[in-house]
């Protein structure tokens, strides 16, 4: 302890304000919330078998019994094939929906108060987290590959179609994360939380059209499916690995403006957590 | 700034220069019908080991979070270092290092990641980072642990690697809440040793609160005394006791302004007391 060991203070004491200088900004700190995500998955890999278990059934039991009763009208398509995307979707949902836990626990031990005593802006704080979720959808996507591949399902493997593929899962997965923490902050405990989480589920994921095409449902649950997100991903989750008819831009469209109303709102609660 | 660096070893000395560590004016925090805060000033002098002291529930955690940007004053002025920290937050927040009362570190992460996260959300350059984050570890004697998950760590050792993640922007000020909660006698010494170094070695300043009046004695140069959220008392603790009386501690001095609020309080403070009995009892 007799020399300095910490360099002297630099000169960044004014937050930058110039737009391309923010957007840095911003950006770096989404960097350094998915850098220690992809820590965490080094250090536990065991959760990325946990994940896979779900997905598996799902293709495994469910999808190769509607193979067989070809009851599912997919416009041709092998049920299988028709079902990936909407498994890889759904699974990306699962991953993030819970995410606003992580924060709760994260308000309980202290750390959200450090991070915001950071200079990082709290739509950085969310933005970042929303990412570190699309980081683990990431992980799904080639997981489902992977399961589908085995399976027989036809897919397509173009690169820019895997990488689109990954871009739509991981914008999906963080405007769920971003849903999730926003639900995070109003309701301020894990356990309601927990409720909530798998409450929505269930009709984000069956009222869209990971299971069936829209077109089959009835009238009022086709409405709902319109304003849901996660149909949007999985059209273009569909239109990228299988190379069915998709609105790709659309989609991309709906998901991004999502993932910006998430994020503000998210901020917004966020200090409901600090208080 | 520069010009606080010359009594910045001299901790008990008159203040030359204008700028405070922490300056507060009349500061106002409420939550609903609650004063948590209420009406603070405080000066904090640069390069002190400054103690906010008073039992749980007096308002020290909700003063600290005015003074790190968590909360905004409901009323009043707060300045870290002459930034205003509801014009300036980030300013300030570059000049903070902030320990929470928790135990706060990452257990899935290793006690070199845990630092690293906080290197980049301090935007310390790339090529710096691996550097200063193996400085700072070693400051707080972890370089042996950096690559053990943080869950394996011990309470003491978590303490040190959170001081780790909060130097590691190198701030100027180091703001410890409670900082030895929870923690075994070895690992409390452990803590203050750390602080003292700090300040010797770093001439940083450091705000602590603590309810450990004996801690404080030990080791503030000056402590100020908190009571539903008001400041009782200011001072070094030897002429806090000294004025009460020879032998005095400084649970003494605490105890003796706590009754005189208490007397002169007037009725809408009874008038809260009881209600938080009653709340206390159930």
């Amino acid at each position: 302890m007799s020399a300095r060991p910490v360099a002297p203070p630099n000169d960044s004491v004014e937050p930058r304000t110039a737009a391309p200088a923010t957007v840095r900004w911003i950006g770096s700190r989404i960097l350094a919330f998915c850098v220690i995500e992809l820590q965490k998955i080094r250090h536990d890999r065991s959760e990325l078998l946990t994940r896979a278990i779900q997905p598996a059934l799902w293709l495994l039991i469910f999808g190769t019994t509607f193979n067989a009763l070809h009851a599912v009208p997919t416009g041709g398509l092998p049920y299988l094939d028709y079902l990936t995307p909407g498994v890889l979707a759904q699974s990306t949902l699962f991953v993030a929906v819970f995410y606003g836990i992580q924060v709760i626990w994260e308000r309980d031990a202290g750390v959200l108060a450090k991070l915001l005593v950071t200079p990082t802006p709290r739509s950085a704080v969310v933005a970042g987290k929303g990412f570190a979720a699309g980081i683990r959808a990431i992980v799904q996507v080639v997981v489902v590959v992977i399961l589908a591949l085995v399976l027989g399902v036809h897919l397509q493997l173009a690169p820019w179609r895997l990488l689109g593929a990954s871009a739509v899962a991981v914008v999906g997965a963080a405007f769920f994360a971003t849903l999730s923490m926003t639900i995070a902050g109003l309701v301020l405990s894990r356990e309601r939380l927990m409720g909530i989480g798998q409450a929505i589920t269930m009709p984000l994921f069956f009222a869209s059209n990971a299971l069936y095409p829209i077109s089959a449902m009835p009238a009022w649950i086709r409405w709902f499916s319109y304003i849901n997100p996660l149909s949007y991903e999985v059209d273009a989750l569909r239109g990228l690995l299988i190379g069915t008819h998709a609105h790709l831009w659309l989609d991309a469209a709906v998901l991004a403006s999502a993932l910006v109303v998430g994020v503000t709102v998210a901020a917004a609660v966020l200090p409901r957590l600090v208080r | 700034m520069t010009g606080n660096e010359s009594h910045a070893r001299r901790p008990g000395a008159e203040a030359a220069a204008p700028t405070m560590a922490v300056r507060c004016r009349g500061v106002r925090k409420h939550f609903g019908p609650v004063a948590a805060v209420d009406g603070v000033d405080l000066d904090v002098r640069v390069g002190e080991i400054f103690g906010l002291l008073g039992p749980n529930g007096a308002g020290k955690t909700t003063a600290i979070r005015v003074m790190t940007t968590l909360l905004p004053p409901d009323g009043g002025e707060v300045a870290v270092f002459g930034r205003d920290v509801t014009r300036e937050p980030f300013a300030v927040r570059r000049l903070i290092g902030y320990v929470p009362q928790q135990l706060s570190a990452d257990g899935s992460l290793s006690g070199r990641e845990n630092v690293g996260l906080f290197a980049r959300l301090f935007d310390v350059p790339r090529r710096q980072r691996a550097t200063r984050t193996d400085e700072v570890l070693a400051v707080v004697g972890l370089t042996g642990a950096a690559d053990r998950l943080a869950s394996t760590y011990s309470g003491g050792m978590v303490r040190r690697l959170e001081l780790a993640q909060a130097l590691v922007s190198n701030p100027r000020l180091l703001v410890l809440d409670e900082p030895t909660i929870g923690l075994d006698p070895v690992g409390r010494d452990s803590v203050w040793e750390r602080v003292h170094e700090l300040r010797r070695d770093l001439d940083m300043t450091v705000l602590v609160t603590t309810h450990y009046m004996d801690e404080a004695e030990m080791h503030c140069d000056r402590v100020a005394m908190m009571h539903w959220g008001r400041i009782e008392a200011v001072g070094v603790p030897a002429d806090l006791k000294a004025a009460i009386g020879p032998d005095a501690t400084l649970e003494d001095v605490f105890r003796q302004h706590a009754d005189h609020a208490f007397e002169e309080g007037g009725d809408l403070r009874d008038v809260r007391a009881a209600r938080r009995t009653a709340q206390r009892l159930g």
